[in-house]
């Protein structure tokens, strides 16, 4: 038996994807019609051997508690939201909830972190960690540029084993091209390693007259890091598409991803489609609208005469008028997009001359103090009149435009 | 009543026309200005036709370089209208009086007063009565002087009540007249005395000594004027014109559901479903505006095509120019004759040359070679 555990934080994380996370909790925000996390359910369901997902936040346990029920039903597995009282960290959450992921003795566990999105191949994973007999954690590992790594957790490998001998979070300056990508194997030994971690936390806590939280610890800092050049910390290196999904234009891009993974999901189209596109079936949309390539269109969405529609999500009920454009963009649930009107942003894709390149989660600002293009985002309830044009910009949930915009965030 | 009109039978006019129209590229890189059609007709057109209502029977044009495609074109649209055309060639440029002294045996040719006007211009032309006007007050020259709302950028014109001339002051600081030259004229023969042939500025160096000797008089415009000598004027100059047709004759003006406000449509163009056109929107002939297009203050030259969903705010599209699907365009932006903007481009105050074919937004006003 096998369980998984999804690591998704709370809401004081996550704030580089505002303002979308301030109507929907960044886990069950849509991409390719499904929220964040249940892409990495639909992974672990597909696992005969893995019966239990335990999902652990500090999101208050009302928002999480339907979707919960409805994975539950989907899947069919046992599937249960742990709130920690407070933030407790990557690894803290995990710890505290020790006995919880015990339960039942699974011969070991996957751990997710739930803001990445990938091709999650664990079954590819569970073999490897399996073959390691002295392996406590597995990670897997993806390939980056030069460049990039240093925004990552770094990793060097023994060639012949696959053991990782050094492990670093974020470093300064190079290490490595190999990352890991928040998506490990554990057997239940390691909450041994952790609890001689959690015992070091608390000394040092009581010592230093109770600075810094006595139940807090990174999983990357004080566990991978403690385990690398042991043996028991190994990495399969994947070319499985992966990404993170930390700024609002990642989400764009994980979507296009996402939609190609899990293709013909509309079987009849309403309209003329590029693909890959999602379009949910309560979506009414006129037959004269050309939709694609990448789109997502949500529940009650209603899109009107004439409307184009690229690279973009469009979410629960919002309307887009004719002869609009839409590109680029997040439309928030309950906007409306005015007739003639154009809302367009820049893409923020990886750089695709560049082998292994990963996006770039560039600032909101540049050194100017300029916004940085990116994607045009739509809070909820916002609406945009007729005719305007709305170009790399930001608008906050509820927000009645009167006039067009470029390059601005619109509170 | 002809009778009474007789002797301004006789009348001549000179129109300064002058160079390459550069103010008025990409569109003056296919075609030599007066040709480009303002509200689908050459801007020259609008001249001569006036002219012509006036009973001017010889137009004399001032340019100062060769076409020999417009000299074709204009010869035989004007024989249409009864009225001969000489064109005044300059070997090199010679401003806004020397043009007259190089036609100077044309005009001295009869004694009778003969109309000057800078091709750029225009407006309701009051020929008759300022020929009218001219001969009441029996001196060597009249100007028509129109009302701005900002003086400072011109020069503005001094007069007493009855017309006569005082002075002229060049780009006032402290407001003293609103009151500018129209670039409209009607003089003597006598006049061709006070000019000499090199490039000369009627405007500084003949006008103030006329003034002087008290032989200048002023008459004022009634109705809308303009010098479209370039795009952002020649789109204002659109929407004074089409208003002003809407009240003198306004059957010309096109009549429809997806029509708002003042638009004139050339019969041979065709207009889609769903589409909303103007207000102030000319659309030329043989152009096709496809369904769901949205258009204002914009001109559309022959053989243009809007496709569908497109929406154009302050444009001049260029001959035989394609806009593609759910293109946006504005803040004056001009097509030269030819191009082609690929679906779903954003083109802000963008000037395109000729054959361009565009595959990329233009965020920011620019020139695209």
């Amino acid at each position: 038996m096998l369980k998984a555990v999804i690591l998704i934080g709370g809401p004081q994380k996550g704030t580089r994807f505002r303002p979308l996370s301030l109507d929907t909790p960044k886990p069950l925000f849509p991409l390719a019609g499904l929220p964040l996390i249940q892409h990495h359910i639909a992974a672990c369901a597909k696992l005969e051997e893995c019966k239990e997902i335990l999902i652990i936040g500090s999101y208050p346990t009302t928002v999480m508690t339907q979707f919960v029920a409805d994975m539950q039903k989907e899947y069919r597995l046992i599937i249960r939201y742990l709130y920690e009282f407070m933030p407790l960290g990557t690894g803290g959450g995990l710890y505290h909830f020790r006995d919880q992921v015990r339960a039942g003795n699974p011969t070991g566990f996957f751990l997710l972190n739930g803001d990445v999105c990938a091709d999650f191949p664990l079954k590819k994973l569970w073999k490897f960690h399996d073959e390691k007999p002295d392996g406590l954690v597995t990670i897997m590992g993806t390939e980056a540029t030069r460049q990039q790594s240093v925004y990552y957790g770094c990793m060097v490998r023994e060639t012949n084993t696959n053991a990782v001998t050094h492990y670093v979070e974020k470093p300064n300056s190079y290490v490595s091209t190999l990352i890991n990508c928040g998506v490990y194997v554990c057997s239940l030994q390691v909450f041994q390693v952790m609890a001689e971690a959690f015992q070091r936390k608390q000394d040092r806590f009581y010592s230093a007259n109770g600075h810094g939280g006595p139940e807090y610890m990174s999983w990357e800092q004080d566990v991978l890091s403690q385990l690398a050049g042991t043996h028991k910390l190994y990495a399969l290196q994947v070319t499985n598409w992966w990404s993170q999904v930390k700024t609002a234009g990642s989400a764009i891009y994980a979507n296009r991803h996402y939609l190609e993974l899990h293709q013909n999901k509309s079987s009849d189209a309403p309209c003329k489609i590029l693909p890959d596109v999602f379009i949910h079936p309560t979506a009414i949309v006129h037959s004269t609208a050309v939709i694609g390539p990448n789109v997502s269109i949500g529940a009650g969405v209603t899109i009107k005469a004439g409307v184009r529609i690229k690279e973009s999500i469009v979410l629960n009920n919002a309307t887009v008028h004719e002869h609009s454009l839409v590109m680029y963009s997040v439309v928030g649930q309950d906007s409306s997009v005015g007739e003639w009107s154009r809302v367009e942003g820049t893409p923020s894709d990886p750089d695709p001359n560049k082998p292994f390149a990963k996006m770039d989660n560039t600032p909101l600002f540049n050194n100017d103090g300029r916004l940085n293009p990116s994607v045009t985002i739509l809070g909820a309830g916002v609406t945009v009149p007729a005719e305007r044009i709305l170009l790399n910009s930001i608008v906050l949930p509820h927000k009645q435009l009167n006039r067009s915009y470029k390059n601005e965030i619109i509170l | 009543m002809c009778g009474s009109d007789k002797k301004l039978d006789k009348i001549r006019a000179l129109i300064l026309v002058g160079g390459y129209g550069t103010r008025l590229r990409p569109l003056t890189l296919s075609r030599p200005k007066p040709l480009v059609e303002f509200a689908n007709k050459p801007i020259l057109m609008h001249q001569i036709e006036a002219l012509v209502d006036a009973g001017v029977t010889e137009v004399i044009l001032a340019v100062s370089y060769r076409a020999e495609d417009m000299e074709k074109e204009l010869t035989e649209q004007v024989s249409k209208l009864g009225v001969s055309l000489t064109f005044s060639h300059e070997t090199e440029p010679l401003g806004t009086a020397g043009p007259l002294a190089l036609a100077r045996e044309l005009l001295n040719t009869s004694t009778e007063p003969f109309f000057v006007l800078n091709s750029d211009v225009i407006c309701e032309f009051p020929f008759k009565d300022l020929a009218k006007f001219h001969r009441n007050h029996g001196k060597e020259g009249t100007i028509v002087v129109t009302k701005v709302e900002e003086p400072s950028k011109y020069g503005v014109v001094l007069y007493k009540e009855n017309g006569e001339i005082e002075s002229f002051v060049e780009k006032p600081q402290e407001f003293i007249s609103n009151k500018i030259n129209a670039g409209i004229y009607i003089l003597n023969p006598s006049v061709l005395s006070r000019i000499e042939l090199r490039p000369t500025s009627i405007e500084k160096e003949i006008f103030p000594f006329m003034a002087q000797d008290g032989q200048l008089y002023a008459m004022e415009l009634q109705g809308f004027w303009m010098d479209v000598g370039q795009p952002k004027d020649f789109l204002t100059g659109m929407c004074l014109y089409l208003n002003s047709l809407r009240q003198k004759n306004s059957s010309k003006l096109h009549n429809g559901i997806e029509v708002v406000g003042n638009v004139l449509v050339d019969p041979t163009a065709t207009i889609g479903k769903g589409c909303r056109i103007g207000p102030n929107v000319t659309i030329g002939p043989d152009v096709v505006i496809e369904d769901g297009a949205c258009i204002k203050r914009t001109t559309i030259l022959r053989g243009a095509c809007v496709r569908q969903h497109a929406w154009l705010d302050g444009c001049i599209v260029g001959w035989r120019s394609v806009v593609g699907r759910w293109v946006r365009m504005e803040n004056c932006t001009v097509l030269g004759e030819d191009v082609i903007v690929k679906d779903e481009l954003y083109v802000n105050g963008g000037q395109v040359l000729p054959h361009k074919s565009i595959a990329l937004s233009v965020p920011e006003p620019q020139i695209i070679m």
